[in-house]
């Protein structure tokens, strides 16, 4: 933990990497050895691409050709997967897309808001208890959730939520992601408190402090909590699964997971392309936000 | 939230002195304070949200509940029924599989892997975002399902092993089996301890390796007796976290199987088999003891953790 919990500023970003590597160089070995070395990295890199690269291809594949082929590149290509899986089930996929979008962005908004208030008082404000309440907060990273299953169902049935998205949204206004709160801590603590008093003494409170002074350079911090968000809200199977009867509220895992029900031979290039359609925006945003992932992952050791 | 109410009046008692009070807007030290509080409100909503859900369910645990009618105390029989339940434990003995096995498996090759990277070669970031990426998505839909699929009959594993003249078995279908394909599923997403793996080797000062060369120390003690114990906090963080995760498996279990934890049970994750008992045979008074067992058998897997830990897990500082 100690060594984790350093400010996601302090791990190099490949530019330095570069540099630091330079000193290593003459410890990494011989011309013959680094090859080597490449090569396995390589090898394996290519075994652990090679089940989504075959997903991909199959996508364009007539589902008689799927099983036949080992190889990634579709001999008759067919488009006509996508099309046939846009309409498979009740609704059109878009519709589902749509649902797993709206629980998405709200669970953002919520963990960025919940998360980043509770951070602030943890990392930069004094009160009895404060010790208490952030030792509370870590002991309840290893909390398994299953603990609270039952009666948190039991509260949203009562409320009249089932069949909605608020179970799935309504929990992350209330900071009940600690990982988030501590991977916001960490960024907090590292910067300068000369900012606050500077502000206080501009005459703001703490609460202006907080948005117009702290909030701003949190970006970074903020970022890898909307990417994390996004990935694990966009994944998440459980909830949904527990929640969500109605057909057409379905969020795309649901969705998906309807296709393996109306399972056939015939069914499965329409379901590998809505497979692709439904891990195309992790894939995405991981591309887009890579520094923030890796520097949150780094960070927290969030998955 | 015992502080929140002894709090509360206080803050009470300043609004209700008002303007004519001998502390007119309360010291910086209190406004501080009241506005921490405040800063932690949604907080200590989620809290309230945590707090009295963990204490319900460990009184259903004691009870009948079934949703439908009021709940019975029953006290011990949940945990008598489940000591006689085969089923329960299969779903241990399932996940304890999968967790005893995978996880090392995954930590020895994310360690590999991140101590290979952190030799300075070129397209580091490269190979770090395809070893990565794995991990974001191997605990979705798409791909278990696509997993299903690969091991299939027909599937590409089958189909490779063809080409040298080896019938694969049914993976998926055979009990002996279908196990495995979820641990190798795990194993492809060793990419975020490896991510962590590299971030904690970065900071180990290579004056430490200059210093054990001079001395004529070979890369094999080096590692034993340099990198390992300067890790070691990492290693330690890695395996409680991957410990914890994957004795709370389900989706993966829940799409290979339809739901079922089939074939003959052989995919029956605690939790799936915690989800059946809950939510579709209702018994929700089992299934909140079934939870608690669950927080016993993580919690005194991390204490044992953290007792060994004083014994390899060295601290700098």
């Amino acid at each position: 933990m100690a060594l984790l919990a350093s400010p996601p500023k302090s791990t190099p970003k490949p530019a330095k990497q570069a540099k630091q590597a330079d000193p290593e160089e003459a410890l990494s070995g011989t011309r013959g050895t680094r090859f080597s070395r490449h090569l396995i990295l390589c090898l394996v890199g290519l075994v652990m691409m090679y089940p989504l690269l075959w997903l991909i291809s199959s996508s364009f594949k007539p589902s008689n050709d799927i099983f036949r082929q080992l190889g990634l590149w579709p001999e008759n290509w067919d488009f006509s997967n996508y099309a046939e899986g846009w309409t498979a089930l009740n609704q059109p996929f878009h519709v589902y897309l749509i649902n797993s979008m709206v629980v998405v962005v709200f669970s953002i908004i919520g963990n960025i808001f919940s998360c980043a208030l509770a951070a602030y008082a943890f990392a930069r404000m004094e009160f009895t208890g404060r010790k208490l309440f952030f030792a509370l907060m870590l002991g309840t990273l290893m909390l398994p959730g299953h603990v609270l299953l039952v009666p948190q169902y039991i509260i949203f049935s009562q409320l009249g939520w089932l069949d909605t998205y608020l179970p799935l949204i309504v929990p992350n206004f209330m900071a009940t992601n600690a990982f988030f709160i501590f991977l916001m801590v960490q960024f907090m603590k590292a910067l300068p408190k000369e900012l606050d008093d500077a502000a206080q003494i501009d005459g703001c409170g703490p609460f202006r402090t907080f948005l117009r002074v702290i909030l701003p350079l949190c970006v970074p911090a903020m970022a890898t909590t909307a990417i994390f968000t996004f990935i694990s809200t966009w994944n998440e199977f459980f909830g949904p699964l527990l929640y969500i009867q109605n057909q057409d509220l379905y969020t795309v895992p649901l969705a998906l997971r309807a296709f393996m029900d109306s399972e056939g031979q015939s069914m499965w290039g329409p379901m590998f392309a809505m497979s692709v359609v439904s891990i195309a925006p992790i894939i995405g945003f991981f591309i887009a936000g890579q520094k923030y992932l890796i520097n949150g992952i780094a960070t927290t050791g969030l998955k | 939230m015992s502080v929140l109410t002894k709090q509360a009046p206080g803050a009470a008692a300043t609004i209700a002195a008002g303007p004519p009070g001998r502390r007119k807007q309360g010291s910086p030290r209190r406004r501080n304070q009241r506005s921490g509080y405040l800063f932690l409100l949604p907080w200590f909503l989620g809290m309230l949200f945590t707090i009295v859900p963990f204490f319900a369910s460990l009184y259903l645990a004691f009870t009948d509940y079934n949703l439908f009618t009021e709940p019975n105390f029953v006290g011990l029989a949940n945990f008598q029924a489940m000591a006689e339940d085969p089923r329960l434990g299969q779903s241990l003995k399932v996940t304890f599989i999968y967790t005893f096995v995978s996880v090392p498996i995954s930590l020895a090759v994310a360690l590999l892997i991140a101590l290979v990277l952190n030799r300075g070669l070129q397209g580091l970031a490269i190979y770090r975002s395809v070893y990565y990426l794995p991990s974001l998505l191997g605990g979705s839909v798409a791909i278990v399902m696509l997993w299903r699929y690969i091991f299939g009959n027909e599937g590409i594993i089958n189909g490779f092993l063809g080409l040298f003249g080896i019938a694969g078995p049914a993976w998926v279908t055979d009990p002996n089996f279908s196990l495995s394909t979820l641990i190798v599923l795990n194993v492809w997403t060793f990419g975020s301890p490896m991510v962590i793996f590299l971030a904690g080797l970065r900071q180990v000062p290579t004056m430490y390796y200059e210093a054990a060369s001079i001395d004529g120390a070979s890369r094999w003690r080096q590692f034993r007796s340099i990198t390992i114990p300067l890790i070691s906090p990492i290693i330690f963080f890695n395996l409680i976290m991957q410990l914890i995760g994957s004795f709370q498996t389900f989706t993966q279990g829940y799409v290979m199987s339809g739901g079922t934890g089939g074939p003959a049970d052989s995919t029956l994750f605690y939790n799936l088999y915690l989800y059946q008992k809950g939510f579709t045979e209702f018994e929700m008074g089992y299934a909140s003891a079934m939870a608690w067992l669950l927080l016993m058998i993580i919690a005194i897997f991390t204490a044992i953790n953290f007792i060994a830990s004083k014994f390899w897990v060295f601290y700098d500082n």
